[in-house]
């Protein structure tokens, strides 16, 4: 830690006084424009009515279902992401082969589209009028506007994250290590335990947080495929619309302040690991601190 | 813009609330607009009473609120909807058309035009109606702002675009001033919205234009959430009868077994009770006995309908609604 304070220090600034505090001051204020107090208001239109209505709108069965709904969700998705995305950051850092590409650019395609249009492609693919839509619905098979479309829109949109955040620190770690462990007699399952999964579990609990905020917090695509059934499909974003639409402005603000603690939890977390992953840098290659 | 974070405590603690879910015999699903979720808050219990009653059957009922047309695309799309009460006959003509879910005849099935509560448009001004509007002339002049949503994906926005339509047709005798009027309404709203509730939370909290061009029912409500002290309600001297249908989903009820609660859920919105609920939720009830004991609530007003002025809702979608439509071409000359 101490080597790190060292190194921002030692940064050369030749910008007069100025010139810096105006920047900080500017930062300051569009920080608190922007971000501080829309945050506070989101806590104190909650707590508008006293602290018993702010719990009464948590406890209430459809907002019970909400918070139920978007941890099932994440549940769900956030496993399966991590799978996926130490899979495929594995193929891709460690292994060459055609259409490595094609593959990178397919996982980053979530991120490219808006969440609306990833909602609508399984509407296209799995509503009554889609592809697949007749033979569903004559298997009796409920995906769009039910829990299982829920699932799978949230998992479309959080694919890149994990794999995102791995494949860079896979590719910088090299071979060498994997290796040396193979040599020493090491099946292929015992270097990924015992060598790689060491070496990038910070990265992937980072890859982790940010894909289960994402889950939890998605609005966008979960919304087009949800049909929003109250205390059957709408999950905690969605709920906080349909309480806001309602006049319900008490209720709607304690379930987003509720999203809100969440959030500021996620980012305690993130900031934790992020530290974690530069003194982990620092220690494994000293030469960066210097 | 929030991102929040997963536990295996929040897991626990899900667990322990499941137990709170209630099982029932049945449910239903009504796929529902904007502006009905009071409505159906209070209804759904007293039906639920009603039939527990008639057949000892214990019934969940499932709401979804959303834009009318929207809703319908998701039911046209496969969202499970045992029946419909939408904010126009069109989006039930799509359900019909598009994907085959029930007869394209559906609005003889049940009486009024399948409609058992019925509504209009007025305006909401803010206290003490600074500009002074009084009927629809008022809001053409130069200076006023209003606010309504858009009649491309609203169905209420289709209402009020009608009834400033049909008062000027009646009023001045001709299609082409009517259509002259509607540009000038036109050309003084800031703010499209894309639903009903949109352009009610646009002018109410938000603050934004002189008058809101909006379901009589809305515009109660607001009263009732907002308070007197802030709004008032300007009923014109000419408007629409806006008749928001509801509909069983033959098919999708079949497929459930519902077909028979699905019926008696909408036949007892006819009853006393159902009129009262809707009367109570400021929706203009059908029957005459309700009608009458809810008489001083509701100011009496000239009112057309659609059939006398637009043949009927295909005709008026296809001629002002869809693309390169009347309303197209209004809104393109107000943005030069």
């Amino acid at each position: 830690m101490h080597t790190l304070s060292v190194q921002t220090q030692s940064t050369a600034i030749t910008e007069p006084r100025w010139v810096r505090y105006t920047l900080i001051s500017i930062t300051l204020i569009f920080l608190s424009l922007f971000l501080l107090i829309p945050l506070i208001s989101v806590f104190t239109e909650g707590l508008r009515g006293g602290i018993n209505k702010y719990f009464a709108a948590m406890v209430e069965p459809d907002a019970i279902a909400a918070i139920q709904l978007t941890l099932i969700t994440a549940a769900i998705a956030v496993p399966l992401n991590l799978v996926f995305g130490v899979a495929a950051a594995w193929a891709i850092a460690k292994f060459e082969f055609t259409g490595k590409s094609l593959l990178i650019t397919l996982i980053d395609l979530p991120f490219a589209v808006s969440p609306v249009i990833s909602g609508l492609i399984f509407v296209l693919l799995f509503g009554l009028q889609g592809v697949f839509g007749e033979w569903l619905a004559a298997s009796d098979i409920k995906l769009i506007f039910a829990v299982p479309g829920i699932v799978l829109a949230t998992i479309f949109v959080t694919f890149p994250f994990v794999a995102r955040e791995l494949i860079p620190l896979l590719q910088s770690q090299g071979n060498d290590e994997e290796e040396a462990a193979l040599v020493l007699g090491a099946t292929g399952w015992q270097t990924f335990w015992h060598v790689t999964l060491p070496n990038i579990k910070w990265g992937l609990l980072y890859g982790v947080i940010l894909c289960n905020a994402r889950a939890m917090g998605e609005f966008g695509a979960v919304s087009v495929v949800s049909g929003h059934i109250r205390g059957l499909t709408n999950t905690m974003p969605l709920h906080v619309e349909i309480l806001y639409n309602e006049y319900n402005f008490i209720a709607a603000f304690a379930v987003a302040s509720l999203l809100a603690i969440l959030a500021l939890i996620t980012l305690a977390l993130k900031t934790f690991v992020e530290w974690r992953v530069q003194t982990q840098v620092l220690i494994n290659d000293p030469d960066v601190a210097s | 813009m929030f991102k929040p974070f997963f536990s295996s405590r929040w897991i626990v603690l899900s667990c322990l609330f499941s137990s709170f879910a209630a099982y029932a015999d049945v449910s239903l699903l009504n796929v529902s607009y904007d502006p009905t979720r009071e409505l159906y808050q209070a209804y759904n219990p007293a039906f639920i009473a009603h039939w527990q009653k008639k057949t000892g059957e214990t019934l969940k009922l499932q709401q979804s609120h959303g834009g009318s047309g929207k809703q319908a695309r998701s039911v046209i799309d496969g969202l499970q909807a045992d029946v419909v009460t939408l904010a126009l006959a069109y989006d039930i003509d799509a359900i019909a058309d598009k994907a085959g879910l029930l007869p394209k005849d559906w609005q003889s099935r049940f009486p009024y035009n399948s409609t058992p509560y019925t509504s209009t448009i007025v305006f909401l001004v803010r206290k003490g109606n600074p500009k002074q509007i009084k009927d629809w002339d008022d809001l053409i002049k130069p200076g006023v702002s209003v606010i309504t949503p858009n009649p491309k994906t609203s169905g209420g926005a289709r209402w009020n675009y009608l009834a400033a339509w049909g008062y000027a047709q009646l009023k001045t005798g001709s299609a082409d001033k009517a259509r002259e009027f509607v540009s000038k309404l036109f050309k003084n709203v800031p703010i499209l919205d894309s639903g009903a509730r949109g352009a009610t939370t646009t002018f109410v909290q938000r603050g934004i234009g002189d008058v809101l061009i909006a379901w009589e029912n809305e515009a109660f409500l607001a009263l009732q959430e907002f308070g007197k002290d802030r709004f008032e309600i300007i009923t014109p001297s000419r408007s629409i009868l806006a008749e928001p249908p509801v509909a069983v989903v033959e098919k999708v009820a079949k497929a459930h077994n519902t077909l028979a609660v699905s019926q008696a859920y909408i036949e007892y919105l006819y009853s006393t009770e159902g009129q009262t609920i809707a009367a109570q939720n400021f929706y203009r009830p059908r029957a005459e006995i309700v009608a009458a004991k809810f008489a001083n609530k509701f100011p009496k007003l000239e009112l057309f309908t659609i059939n006398q002025l637009f043949v009927d809702w295909r005709t008026a979608q296809k001629t002002h609604f869809d693309d390169q439509g009347v309303f197209d071409q209004i809104y393109l000359s107000t943005q030069k």
